[in-house]
């Protein structure tokens, strides 16, 4: 499995003519974890998207190439997309109370994920479904999958609820996984927890994971490779391991302006935007 | 050339992403609002049509033609002819010049019921959110009492407790309008009252008045305006109703209920004299609806 | 509690219906110091401040600002001296109201005079250029509001900031400025500021002092020195800093 991105453009139609989101974006993404980091208005999550065709319906998109394993995302069917979405690549977004339906069960939801994308799915009966949605629930580390499964997600905490919209994005079983922001609304004790799982899934079933990040640090720890965007381009792209020794100096900013617990900073070194990064 | 820069200059002055007063930032909104309302043909034809009514009614004695009062007991129930566009009724008076005069009695009841329902539903669902609790229920059960009655009869309850006239029935239907409109502002204002720009407001030492009338208010009103609008058909059918059963505008007035009801006699026979006070009726109902449908788009902000 | 406190907070409890939100704490903060509140959700510390600020009446204990005891009902004279700042600038700024509006909005309720050059001076003072004085918020970008919002709070002149995840908001080169510009203003003025967040580096930036607070206690009061140095008492206070120090050093 492979998405080759070469060239992407992503363009919104505004009164004073088109503004350009994405600039000739190229990415090669293998069975790898990769994350893409960049402030707000960056054209992270627009860029990993373009692979789902899930893009606002007036975004313009362009690209000398956009594939997902060889089929052609701009010219593919409806029909053929929904082959991959959802089967072939799961997304998970940022805030689980948004993307899980609040009168259904956790455990029925994750059913019919599992039931609409498994080959077999379809036959199978009420309880094998909601047999196989407990082991996903329990392979997301849940203690307790049958408690977990007949709640509804109001019942459920913010950590608990995402662990659920994985368990829901793994049962058609993809090659790719998408997190966009997956543990922004999250407890930072929580959220190491998440990203510990998802690290660890990612690692076992061999699927690719794409992390979407504000937040570099993080994404480092848990990649392999970092893209870092700035104004809709891909400003820099390093080895998770080796962050310092960036040499971009907006990628070199970010670091530098967080304040830390290691060493003090009396005053924090303030990102100066060279109009040059995104000429 | 020169006649063209004008407008191109004041046109950029409204556009004015960095405004240099106060004035020129609100009119700027203003603009902007109406560029998008002017995106919608819908919309802007219903906006036409009511300037136009509202225009013609105005102009009545000129377009008109004819006294409304004016009886012709010669020509009774005259076709549609040169001298009497669209005819005349039972007593020989011409129709068009009823209904023009018509509109002014119709449309002006309904404004006045606009006028006296909008404020006191926004005043009372505002008090009733922002204040909660005893409050809250007081006027809430208040408001549930005078929704559990149909609209109409309750209306009419009204007017035959007093007495049938226009001032009675623009009461009788301010009465039961109101309900609705506490219950839009009060929602609005449940969301609106936990939002951290009130909480910054109460933090400067406001007084719950001045947040309600400054702050809350100007909030509740775009929705308020859109349901107006959209309620206005249904006034202008209570009205009519309330003519048709001769509780509204007494006759000789020629208000567009009362004139349907008293040419019904005639709808198989003498067709006009019915269809065009129902045509005013129905024009003027969808005109509301479509203007009504547009400012929604445009005002509320959750729409986008 | 000394003379020099400026804030002095004992044995306060909130209790929202048969929860008990906050349970009983206490902290002084001396004139021109700052206090950093950390947890993580639902341990209490925004509910504490919202109890400081006077937005939540249901609390029992006692509270006391320069010296004077506060009750559930504030003065117009508590609000000239005690403001805050909120985190979500998208949601703390009126949305049809322009910045010269929500400027002068403090100016107005408390009668205080010579509005214009205020005004100027307050944007100034944020770092803002004059020509966003009448933009409405959404056409500005979530720093300058936040800007805004600080330049609203510092309006009425007070003596104490509440800050409510000031910058969780905002995008880390943002937080910089922010946080910088915050601790520019407390040096000119000698503001007492009291931070809640859950950034353990963001408080102990910007505070000497920093309460942990787990389950609606404070479990631990740290110096930043003490925290720097890894010289944690309570294991909640250690597993925050250990989550926070594991992705510095990667």
């Amino acid at each position: 499995m492979d998405v080759i991105i070469r060239n992407l453009r992503i363009a919104f139609p505004t009164p004073q003519g088109e503004s350009l989101a994405v600039r000739d974006v190229s990415m090669h993404i293998g069975t790898e974890k990769l994350g893409i980091v960049g402030e707000s208005g960056s054209g992270k999550s627009l860029t990993a998207r373009s692979i789902l065709r899930l893009l606002p319906h007036n975004a313009r998109i362009t690209a000398d190439e956009l594939s997902f394993d060889g089929i052609d995302i701009q010219r593919a069917s409806e029909r053929q997309m929904r082959a991959i979405r959802g089967r072939r690549a799961g997304l998970i977004m940022q805030d689980p109370k948004y993307s899980l339906n609040p009168v259904m069960t956790a455990g029925q939801q994750i059913a019919e994920a599992w039931r609409a994308h498994r080959p077999n799915g379809a036959r199978a009966s009420h309880r094998e479904a909601l047999q196989a949605a407990e082991d996903l629930l329990a392979q997301v580390q849940i203690r307790d999958p049958k408690r977990v499964a007949g709640a509804y997600p109001h019942e459920l905490s913010g950590g608990m609820g995402q662990r659920v919209m994985i368990a829901m994005m793994l049962a058609p079983d993809p090659e790719v996984l998408i997190a966009d922001e997956p543990t922004s609304a999250l407890d930072a004790t929580v959220q190491a927890e998440i990203l510990r799982l998802l690290e660890d899934l990612v690692s076992r079933r061999g699927m690719a994971l794409i992390l979407i990040s504000h937040d570099l640090p993080l994404v480092s720890h848990f990649c392999d490779r970092v893209a870092v965007m700035y104004a809709g381009r891909v400003v820099e792209e390093l080895q998770a391991g080796e962050l310092a020794r960036a040499t971009h100096p907006y990628t070199r900013g970010l670091l530098d302006c967080l304040p830390t617990l290691s060493h003090q900073k009396l005053r924090l070194p303030v990102l100066v935007r060279d109009p040059a990064w995104s000429a | 050339m020169s006649a063209h820069a004008e407008p191109m200059s004041r046109r950029a002055w409204l556009l004015n992403e960095s405004p240099a007063s106060r004035r020129q930032a609100a009119w700027g909104r203003r603009y902007r609002l109406w560029l998008d309302f002017r995106r919608n043909p819908l919309a802007m034809a219903g906006l036409c049509t009511l300037v136009t009514l509202g225009l013609l009614t105005l102009a009545a004695p000129v377009v008109g033609r004819y006294d409304p009062a004016a009886q012709d007991l010669a020509y009774r129930l005259a076709e549609p002819s040169w001298a009497h566009w669209f005819g005349t009724d039972e007593l020989g008076r011409d129709v068009l010049a009823r209904v023009l005069y018509g509109g002014r009695i119709t449309l002006g009841m309904v404004v006045a019921v606009v006028l006296l329902v909008a404020p006191i539903g926004l005043v009372i669902g505002i008090v009733a959110g922002y204040f909660g609790g005893f409050a809250d229920r007081v006027l809430m059960r208040v408001t549930d009492v005078f929704l559990a009655f149909p609209r109409l009869i309750l209306a009419l309850a009204f007017v035959a407790a007093i007495q049938p006239g226009i001032t009675s029935a623009i009461a009788a239907i301010a009465l039961t309008a109101w309900p609705p409109y506490a219950r839009l502002a009060r929602a609005e204002t449940l969301t609106i009252r936990n939002t951290d720009f009130i909480a910054a407001v109460r933090l400067t030492g406001a007084s719950p008045w001045r947040i309600i009338l400054r702050h809350v208010a100007p909030l509740c009103l775009p929705s308020l305006i859109v349901r107006v609008t959209l309620d206005m058909s249904s006034i202008i059918l209570t009205v009519a109703a309330l003519g048709f059963l001769g509780m509204g505008a007494r006759p000789p007035s020629p208000e567009w209920g009362a004139m349907i009801a008293t040419a019904r006699r005639f709808i198989l026979t003498q067709w006009w004299v019915p269809l065009v006070p129902g045509l005013a009726i129905f024009v003027t109902s969808l005109a509301f609806n479509l203007l009504g449908d547009g400012l929604r788009d445009v005002l509320d902000p959750k729409q986008r | 509690m000394t003379t020099a406190d400026m804030i002095d907070i004992r044995d306060l409890r909130v209790r929202f219906g048969t929860v008990e939100a906050v349970k009983g704490v206490s902290f002084a903060v001396a004139r021109g110091a700052s206090f950093g509140v950390v947890g993580e959700s639902g341990s209490g510390k925004s509910t504490v401040l919202r109890a400081l600020s006077g937005l939540n009446p249901a609390w029992t204990g006692h509270m006391e600002i320069a010296g004077q005891t506060l009750t559930r009902q504030r003065s117009r004279d508590f609000y000239r001296r005690v403001q805050m700042v909120f985190q979500d600038p998208y949601g703390s700024l009126h949305p049809r109201q322009t910045v010269d509006r929500a400027l002068s909005e403090p100016l107005v309720v408390h009668g205080i005079g010579d509005i214009e050059a205020r005004i100027v001076r307050g944007l100034a003072e944020v770092a803002l250029p004059p020509t966003i004085r009448f933009r409405y918020p959404h056409q500005l970008s979530g720093g300058q509001r936040q800007r805004v919002a600080i330049a609203r709070a510092l309006m009425a002149e007070p003596e104490v900031l509440l800050l409510d995840e000031p910058t969780s908001a905002l995008d880390v080169s943002v937080q910089a400025e922010v946080l910088n510009l915050l601790s520019d203003i407390q040096a000119r003025r000698g503001l007492t500021y009291v931070m809640v967040s859950h950034n353990l580096a963001v408080v102990a930036h910007l505070c000497a002092m920093v309460g942990v607070m787990q389950g609606g206690e404070m479990v631990e009061m740290i110096s930043a020195d003490d925290l720097r140095a890894g010289r944690t008492k309570h294991p909640h206070t250690t597993e925050l800093r250990t989550l926070s120090t594991e992705l510095e050093e990667a």
